[in-house]
């Protein structure tokens, strides 16, 4: 009796063992591999991380040193660039209406149990993956070259990568909607799109919600930097504000401010309002 | 009578859902005319240039010829491209131009022929139309068309530009050029330098040897990898920029986040101001975004990948840390009393209570982001000036490779789907599996 606890025992701490040794043997290769990573980086960098280190601060303290002396005129600049920055809060919510109602059809599509053509889910599935694959600055460079620099490139950029996104968000939601309704629709003839838009919509929508808002947030953040590669909105201002050099950030200043408080409120007006759809859907 | 009432309520929320369910949509249409009209889409049809989208629609899966005359020397060079690399050894040229002294007949297929001609003049005949002759005379181009000028020939005084399916014809003063279309990437494995040009991989592989002085193989693939038009090498470094970008923002970002989401947690850290004060600096380096760390960072750094994934460094450490100390703050409590009721220490009681609850959830989100962050790295890439995207905002500003600009659109997406499912992939092993 105590024989075989005393085996179990030795097999059990060298199982132990063993998974120690292998757990250390992986986060040892981890941790190389990121050391390794990051002398590289600095390696193929222009300027080195130490080198640089103490320089951090130039840039902020330039433009800090620019909008100090000027700083009346910071609420003109604040106003002037408002309307680039509503451009921009607009790429990002029409990029999303767009991809969301997109999203919602790919998605339904390419649910099983609710796909209008089942056999043609995985075709779907594979334009989802490929949307979501490209990133917006492809779209928005190749739109920029045919219809000129402007808020449009952007959008459908947007609107095009947040459908894929979402589509893969949504139909996960799909998954778990209750077949019920839809089959209790069917029962009385409805159509797919009726079965669709009354059965599981329904369903679906808080959730649905609660990602597109967490899309537009980061759509309101796509659209910034896809402005600086000359898409319009804030981030084209900024661009432009950043050429004319030293002595002149102060417009720069405003711009970051816009910037930054938009993101913070948007931030934490989607994590308020999806915290309380959580709770109040009780998931 | 109760029932009355009931019918009456009943009526009137039925009312409102509908009147609901019709203002919403309208709302949005409202929205999206609004939109429509402040991005003045209408204008925007108008100013499009069609015409680029059908160069790069063509040149994305053709390559062209250049069949050039310099107008001063009488020279006829043929390149691939019009580039210097892809340009034929003097006095040689593709089988379907003849150079004859200073007559060169060029055959665009189709019963399409140019002919230059002495005196810095050209002849086009094309089949069911006739003959087009043009010359330079003095400062001006001078043809023979009289008044009506097809819509596929633009013609001034300086220039004359002829489009047709079989090619592109046009004559300056300066150059008399033909451009003719053949589908495929050419050069796309060996240059024309290259001994390997124009044999199949079969020949490479099982034929005879190529290259006296060096293997098949070894020859070929170094040919290939140094190849100078399309610089495999380099795309294959700066693909791997990027990755790098991502991978070292995205676990930099999680190591950092880990111990301050503990000191954010509610539950972890009894210091309020301590969680007051975390919990702003991560709004803080989220609020800043991506953008303007970028900028930042790249002033104190120069443009490189480090740059790079500093920039995606600080934004997630905002993101991870929030995520991290909501996480924990979740975490199961049942399981720390169990341990700590064996007499373990609190360092025991974080190893061996919180971290296996949390583990799956936190690797999970850092393995989500390594795919976002790598199309992030991408775009940083462009405005920092390293990886992959700087190569394709190059290739786009010079507007003419549209063949490389294609070639790196599909590494980036084959990239960022390789990049999610890997992500995937690890994260049904390390959390659903073993």
């Amino acid at each position: 009796m105590s024989d075989i606890s005393n085996n179990g025992h030795d097999s059990y701490m060298a199982m132990i063992q063993r998974k120690r040794l292998y757990g250390g043997i992986m986060l040892a290769i981890f941790a190389m591999l990121l050391i390794s990573g990051f002398m590289l980086a600095d390696d193929r960098n222009a300027g080195g991380f130490w080198a640089g280190l103490p320089n951090v601060f130039d840039f902020p303290a330039d433009v800090l040193a620019d909008t100090a002396p000027k700083l009346d005129q910071l609420p003109g600049h604040l106003v002037t660039y408002f309307s680039a920055l509503i451009e921009t809060i607009n790429i990002a919510a029409v990029s999303t209406l767009i991809g969301a109602g997109l999203a919602i059809f790919l998605s339904l599509l390419s649910t099983r149990g609710l796909a209008r053509w089942p056999r043609l889910i995985p075709v779907f599935r594979r334009a989802m993956d490929i949307m979501r694959a490209m990133p917006e600055i492809v779209i928005a460079l190749v739109l920029i070259f045919i219809l000129g620099g402007g808020p449009v490139p952007a959008m459908i950029a947007i609107a095009f990568h947040t459908a894929g996104a979402l589509g893969k968000l949504f139909s996960e939601v799909n998954e778990n909607a209750d077949l019920k309704p839809v089959e209790g629709l069917s029962s009385v003839g409805a159509g797919w799109f009726q079965r669709m838009w009354l059965g599981v919509v329904p369903q679906v929508a808080p959730n649905y919600f609660s990602y597109a808002l967490l899309r537009f947030e980061i759509n309101i953040r796509a659209s910034a930097i896809l402005g600086f590669v000359g898409a319009g909105g804030i981030g084209y201002e900024l661009k432009n504000a950043m050429s004319w050099g030293l002595g002149k950030y102060d417009e720069a200043a405003a711009i970051f401010i816009l910037l930054f408080v938009t993101i913070v409120i948007f931030d934490q007006l989607s994590g308020h309002v999806r915290n309380g759809l959580i709770h109040k859907g009780g998931h | 009578m109760a029932s009355v009432d009931l019918y009456v309520s009943a009526d009137r929320l039925f009312l409102r859902k509908r009147l609901f369910a019709l203002a919403l949509p309208l709302l949005i249409l409202a929205y999206l005319i609004y939109v429509f009209v402040a991005f003045d889409v209408s204008g925007l049809v108008e100013r499009a240039r069609w015409e680029n989208a059908q160069v790069l629609t063509r040149d994305a899966w053709s390559h062209k010829i250049h069949i050039t005359r310099d107008n001063r020397s009488g020279e006829v060079v043929a390149a691939i491209e019009g580039e210097r690399k892809g340009r034929y050894p003097a006095g040689a040229a593709p089988d379907w131009v003849t150079l004859a002294g200073t007559t060169t007949s060029i055959d665009l297929g189709d019963g399409h022929v140019v002919t230059f001609l002495p005196d810095n003049s050209l002849r086009y005949a094309i089949p069911d139309y006739g003959t087009i002759e043009a010359a330079i005379e003095g400062r001006h181009v001078v043809t023979n068309f009289g008044a009506d000028v097809p819509d596929w020939v633009s013609l001034s005084k300086s220039r004359l530009a002829i489009t047709t399916d079989e090619g592109r014809v046009s004559l300056t003063r300066n150059k008399t050029e033909v451009f003719k279309y053949f589908p495929g990437w050419e050069l796309f494995f060996f240059t024309l330098d290259s001994p390997y040009h124009g044999h199949g991989l079969w020949g490479i592989l099982f034929g005879d040897q190529i290259d006296p002085t060096r293997s098949n193989i070894a020859g070929a693939w170094q040919d290939f990898w140094y190849n100078d038009m399309w610089r495999h090498l380099d795309v294959a470094w700066a693909m791997f920029e990027t990755i790098l970008m991502a991978f070292l923002g995205t676990f930099g970002a999680a190591i950092i986040a880990l111990p301050l989401g503990f000191l954010a947690a509610r539950n972890f850290s009894p210091v309020w101001i301590a969680r007051f004060g975390i919990r702003r600096v991560f709004d803080f380096l989220r609020g800043v975004d991506g953008l303007i760390w970028t900028i930042v960072l790249s002033r104190a750094f120069g443009p490189g990948p480090m740059t790079g994934a500093l920039a995606i460094l600080l934004t997630d450490t905002g993101s991870f840390g929030k995520m991290f100390s909501e996480a924990l703050e979740n975490v199961d409590e049942k399981q720390t009393e169990g341990v700590s009721s064996t007499g373990a220490k609190p360092l025991q009681r974080y190893r061996f209570g919180v971290i296996p609850q949390v583990t799956p959830v936190l690797l999970s989100q850092v393995l989500y982001y390594l795919e976002s962050n790598t199309r992030s790295a991408t775009i940083i890439g462009a405005i920092t000036g390293g990886g992959i995207g700087l190569l394709l905002t190059q290739a786009m500003i010079t507007q003419k490779d549209w063949e490389e600009v294609t070639y790196y659109i599909v590494l980036i997406i084959l990239m960022v789907m390789l990049m999610d499912s890997l992500s995937g992939w690890l994260r049904r092993r390390l959390i659903k599996g073993e």
